[in-house]
């Protein structure tokens, strides 16, 4: 079973919102929609249910064209961000309303609606009606509404987004536990890296209506094909500073000049932009040695294990992420620190000519 | 900027009360800084709205009283507080310029002109919003918009405090950083009593001086986020701060170790006998997988979450989670886990219990 989309696109009076798109989604696995706010996801998510018809390029279901085929005669299955429940159903008839228009028998529904409520943690809870239970156990109705279809193609829009924290906390580690049994294609937008790693499986870097990774979830987090989809998949945002690179160095922008190791080694002699996570700046130097940069506290903020530490590095706005409580005076000088195993290389144009050595370790 | 008491304050949302359960705030008692950032973090329902909604006054008390600095304003409506309030989602006006949006608080208290245009340059350079003081606030982003709700929430200076109800709510993540750092900026700058209601523990946690933490009903505990993170007071704060929260394990407690299923840890304090429920409490961060020695576990999961691992493992039955460095390489032999025993805490009915020190 595959979902196969070929050079789809989509423009909505004149605007753009998905560029020629291929892409290629296997039976079982979990793909990630990953992109901030208007970059494609949900109208992604349309075409591939045949909510919406491309205005140019093919969908292919288990290699048959589906295109323009209409969403009911697919086996598709959505869940939003909303809870979407019939309010005066109980949960159990919720769950089972999708096998009633199906035709399937009472023995049938029973089995699959204990089951997913089973898996859902909502057997005690099928008697009542979605308004008497907590908004984490509506979505969770909704979910398994999804589930008992037994459709080929589940898609999930931002489901969690709209949840407690502690409560989407425990959620996102069930879900994958939930998808893995169901075998069926799974398609889950977010706007948070964090969420994405997470749940795993691939995940389809976005911006801008286009896709502009599509690979493992931590292949795309550590080796992000260009600038762009590093920034899409750092919270906080990757930092990034110009660099050169002459003979056997490389000189960062503030002239600091180290011997050039790993994948930056074979790098031509030019001008290039120099990327790195928040996390793996240090306020110490590695026993390894690091690359020393001298830049201005500009906020602090301690999430109680660790401290945020927000820098302006000759006009450049960095993040940092450090370990420990850390009480350091705003608007002071602070130098920080490097290790060049950490640091990603990109041409100036944005597309990734030397990975994070580190990365390519793990 | 005031100093705010809450006196023996109480609410029930019921015309009448016969037990504490009744109550949807029960009653508390404290003295919150004036000039401090306060955030108020919990799961829905846990009363953090409804005490948001008495500061403000937008809800009577069902008992107790209220005071701005030694004013008692238990009775006083929203608009005799005077105070600023910025909510979930943007209160912009369409019609209007953003220069005119951000005027209108002052405009409404009879400011000079002069002070009008200067007050608000000075809050447009702080939202970063100066090129587009003169646009119509139709069509703006959601982002934006929002921006120009936290800038009118902040151009009055004379406010006795500033309240947002989670603010941040609709905006994207990297927005939210950018956001949240101008707001801890300000709060730097300008010293405003600052009260800010989420149940997003990092929001929380990076925004405020002091963090309240609410449970049905009730403060657990109000303190900084290293004081949260190393000594939570109740079970509910190991859980609800950090991610994953805290580990919490059935224990019998003796002297300076605690007897769990399959085996001895040791503690960092000793204590005298304790009688209820025993728990012990570890954060994920202070336990480490090893080869050899400590509790056998079995790893059910390992999730890379690219800054760190989170390790799901089997104790007995009791989930543990682990939390091991992004670099760490996790081999089939490492089924045992030991507790750093200086951050083991002991809780008896759910509550911090503090020993006495081991040398």
């Amino acid at each position: 079973m595959t979902l196969e989309l070929k050079g789809v696109s989509k423009v909505v009076e004149g605007e753009v919102h998905i560029s020629a798109t291929d892409l290629v989604l296997e039976k079982g696995t979990m793909n990630v929609l990953l992109g901030p706010t208007l970059s494609g996801k949900t109208s992604l998510m349309r075409l591939m249910a045949g909510l919406d018809v491309p205005n140019a390029g093919r969908v292919f279901w288990e290699g048959r064209d589906v295109t323009g085929m209409r969403v009911q005669d697919r086996k598709v299955a959505m869940v939003y961000q909303q809870f979407i429940n019939y309010p005066s159903m109980t949960v159990y008839d919720n769950i089972a309303s999708p096998l009633r228009l199906m035709g399937k028998t009472a023995a049938e529904i029973d089995h699959a609606v204990q089951k997913a409520a089973d898996l859902m943690q909502l057997t005690p809870m099928l008697k009542r009606k979605p308004l008497e239970l907590s908004g984490g156990q509506q979505q969770r109705c909704a979910l398994a509404r999804a589930l008992v279809k037994d459709a080929g193609l589940v898609l999930l829009d931002e489901p969690l987004a709209n949840l407690d924290y502690k409560l989407r906390e425990e959620l996102r580690v069930e879900i994958p536990k939930i998808f893995e049994e169901a075998g069926s294609i799974f398609v889950y937008a977010t706007t948070e890296p964090e969420e994405a790693l997470l749940l795993g499986g691939n995940t389809a870097a976005m911006w801008e209506g286009r896709v502009t990774q599509f690979d493992l979830t931590p292949k795309v987090y550590r080796q992000p094909i260009d600038a762009t989809t590093a920034r899409v998949f750092s919270d906080p945002p990757m930092n990034f500073l110009k660099v050169s690179k002459a003979g056997g160095n490389i000189t960062f922008g503030d002239g600091h000049s180290v011997a050039a190791t790993g994948p930056i080694a074979d790098l031509a002699d030019g001008r290039y932009i120099a990327g790195f996570r928040p996390n793996h700046l240090e306020l110490s130097s590695a026993a390894g040695g690091s690359v020393p940069f001298d830049t201005r506290l500009v906020v602090t903020e301690l999430t109680g294990s660790e401290t945020f530490v927000h820098l302006d590095h000759h006009g450049e706005k960095w993040v940092g992420l450090v370990h420990g409580v850390h009480n350091l005076k705003l608007g002071s000088a602070l130098r920080v620190y490097l290790e060049l195993r950490h640091v990603y290389i990109f041409t100036e144009a944005g597309d990734l000519v030397a990975p994070a050595s580190y990365a390519i370790a793990a | 900027m005031a100093k705010i008491t809450l006196d023996n304050l109480a609410h029930s949302y019921l015309p009448k009360t016969t037990s504490e359960d009744d109550f949807a705030l029960k009653e508390l008692n404290h003295v919150w800084a004036d000039g401090e950032a306060y955030a108020l973090l919990g799961s829905s329902g846990c009363g953090k709205s409804t005490l948001l909604n008495i500061i403000s006054g937008l809800l009577h008390p069902s008992q107790g009283r209220i005071l701005f600095d030694d004013v008692d304003v238990t009775q006083a409506s929203t608009a005799d507080r005077n105070i600023a309030q910025v909510f979930q989602f943007p209160v912009v006006y369409d019609t209007m310029t953003v220069r005119n949006n951000l005027a209108f608080p002052l405009k409404n208290r009879g400011a000079s002109p002069a002070y009008i245009a200067q007050r608000v340059q000075q809050i447009a350079a702080m939202i970063g919003m100066e090129a587009e003081l003169d646009h119509r606030a139709r069509g703006l982003t959601a982002d934006a918009k929002q921006k120009i709700s936290l800038g009118r929430g902040m151009v009055r200076e004379d406010v006795n405090a500033l309240l947002f109800d989670e603010p941040l709510t609709v905006i994207d993540p990297h927005m939210k950083w950018e956001l949240r750092t101008q707001l801890k900026s300000l709060h730097h700058e300008f010293g405003h009593t600052m009260i800010y209601v989420t149940h997003d523990q990092t929001e929380a946690l990076t925004f405020a001086d002091k963090v309240v933490v609410m449970y049905d009903g009730r403060v657990v505990q109000i303190g900084t986020p290293e004081e949260l993170f190393n000594k939570p007071q109740h079970t509910f704060v190991g859980y609800f701060i950090g991610s994953p929260g805290m580990n919490v394990l059935s224990a019998s407690v003796a002297g300076s170790s605690a007897a769990v299923q399959g085996g001895t840890v040791p503690l960092g304090q000793s204590f005298a006998e304790l009688e209820g429920k025993v728990e012990i409490g570890i954060r994920p961060e202070f336990v480490t997988l090893t080869e050899g020695e400590g509790l056998p576990v079995t790893i059910r999961r390992v999730e890379d979450v690219g800054r760190h691992k989170i390790i799901r493992a089997d104790l007995f039955g009791a989930e543990i989670n682990i939390v091991a460095g992004e670099d760490t390489s996790i081999s089939p032999d490492m089924n045992r886990v030991v507790f750093a025993p200086d951050r083991v805490n002991v809780y008896v009915n759910d509550w911090l219990k503090e020993g006495k020190g081991v040398l």
